[in-house]
């Protein structure tokens, strides 16, 4: 447990100590709050957040490798992995404190969007409990992305290209989910195998979310994409930690 | 206190570590000597369980390095190679998230700290960030790293290189004056290191070890200084 909580300390204060937190805050803050306005939040003229919720997905296609390649590909081209695993500190403990400390940080600008609601509640009678399950999709979402992230992460000792094979690896994930997608899918794939394509992207998931429905299954598929990706992550690090 | 059985390790077709066994003792000072890519290194790594040897074992103060790797890094300090850090950290957030992993806390934390930091001289840098310090400095903070919660066992990989004469000096001296109750392994490159401090050394080429003996020994059966015996050996063979 120790070593777990140090490398979550670490970690957490690590985003803090380089202006990437801030750069990555404020991009966040300013794209999510843009595209919102720009998907024509006015002209609908209904108190909620759809317009905000249903662009997230895109930019965290972008978003969250950029806070998960430094993850382990800067551990490992600096050298410091070598510090970090000859401390009394397992291989799971560094993986999940990590993981832990990138999600907490994901969750903070999450929280940053405070404006929003408060704007929305201030225009309107929003559906507070519509509003907190698009959070909470939001989160579980991010936290989808922030697994895979991780593990290409400590696939490559490169920043850029773990960054490059996360986004791809996210992107395939969102877009498989696309009506656009689902539509061209369908014209050659049998109905059954086109829908399961749909069943396995992080959009259908959070779609439903984000209606207020909470089903055990939206859950089930984000902590079983966060616990898989992880571990495998897990596995590949006790694997090139050396090399 | 240190028990190393037949370790072997390999990368792909390079056999880096072949078959290497010794034991260390309390008050020894063990010298690991050997031109580049003779496999200290590699062993140094295995004995501090960042790496898995292929066959073969360790013991460090009783704990085994494959079924306690854990209990191994709680009474080991290990310098690597390099003395890699956090860069974007400050040596006192350094030290204190190794204090966090090493579960010193409270008061301990704060002895430790003020014995340690005077000990390395890292006072005038300790809050500076990593990036901006000399190589000397930033060697110098993976030694307190290292010896932070005074381990029994230390294992330092070419503890001074890149520093200049004095910094060397001070390093070896602070070495020699923690030898008499602990046992510490380290490597180099510098044949006259190891007739300051080493009382024994190992020469080791290859993967495996052609010598093990004391320094003065060595000199006096081959009769020439140690820069020369080193050469005969690791030549030759």
């Amino acid at each position: 447990m120790n070593g777990f909580i140090a490398v979550f300390k670490r970690e957490f204060k690590g985003y803090f100590a380089t202006p990437l937190a801030y750069v990555f805050l404020v991009i966040f803050l300013v794209f999510s709050g843009y595209l919102m306005f720009r998907n024509g939040f006015y002209q609908i003229r209904q108190a909620d957040m759809r317009s905000f919720f249903s662009n997230l997905p895109v930019l965290f296609v972008f978003m969250v490798p950029s806070t998960a390649m430094r993850l382990w590909a800067e551990e490992r081209k600096s050298g410091s992995i070598e510090l970090l695993l000859t401390l009394p500190i397992t291989v799971p403990q560094a993986v999940l404190g990590k993981f832990f400390a990138a999600w907490l940080f994901l969750a903070i600008a999450l929280v940053l969007t405070f404006p929003i609601p408060m704007t929305v509640a201030y225009l309107g009678n929003p559906d507070i409990g519509l509003i907190i399950t698009g959070y909470i999709g939001s989160l579980f979402m991010a936290g989808g992305f922030l697994a895979i992230g991780c593990f290409f992460s400590a696939l490559s000792k490169n920043q850029v290209i773990s960054f490059v094979l996360s986004v791809v690896a996210c992107a395939f994930l969102v877009y498989a989910g696309l009506p656009s997608t689902q539509a061209y899918l369908s014209s050659f794939l049998p109905a059954g195998l086109a829908s399961a394509v749909a069943e396995l992207s992080f959009q259908s998931h959070f779609d439903s979310i984000q209606k207020g429905v909470i089903e055990f299954k939206d859950l089930a598929y984000f902590v079983l994409i966060i616990i898989g990706w992880v571990w495998a992550s897990g596995i590949i690090l006790d694997e090139r930690k050396a090399s | 206190m240190i028990n190393v059985q037949e370790l072997k390790r390999s990368f792909g077709q390079i056999t880096a570590v072949d078959g290497v066994s010794f034991d260390v003792g309390k008050g020894e000072v063990l010298g690991l000597l050997g031109p580049n890519g003779a496999g200290k290194s590699t062993t140094m790594k295995m004995l501090s369980c960042f790496l898995k040897p292929d066959s073969g074992t360790a013991s460090i103060c009783g704990h085994d390095i494959l079924k306690d790797p854990v209990g191994v890094r709680k009474t080991l300090g290990y310098l690597a190679e390099n003395a890699p850090c956090y860069n974007e950290m400050s040596v006192g957030g350094l030290l204190n998230f190794v204090c966090d992993a090493r579960d010193i806390r409270g008061a301990k934390r704060k002895s430790a700290l003020d014995k340690i930091v005077p000990m390395c001289s890292i006072e005038s840098v300790y809050h500076q960030t990593i990036d901006t310090l000399s190589k000397g400095y930033r060697r110098r903070v993976g030694l307190a790293q290292a010896l932070i919660h005074d381990p029994q066992v230390l294992i330092l990989d070419e503890p001074t290189d890149g520093l200049d004469p004095n910094q060397k000096h001070e390093v070896r001296q602070l070495i020699s004056n923690m030898a008499c109750d602990k046992c510490i392994i380290i490597s180099t490159h510098i044949l006259e290191e190891v007739q300051a401090i080493c009382t024994r050394s190992i020469i080791i080429a290859k993967g495996k070890i052609l010598v093990d003996s004391t320094p003065q020994k060595l000199q006096q059966e081959h009769n020439c200084s140690l820069d020369e015996v080193f050469r005969k050996i690791t030549t030759t063979k």
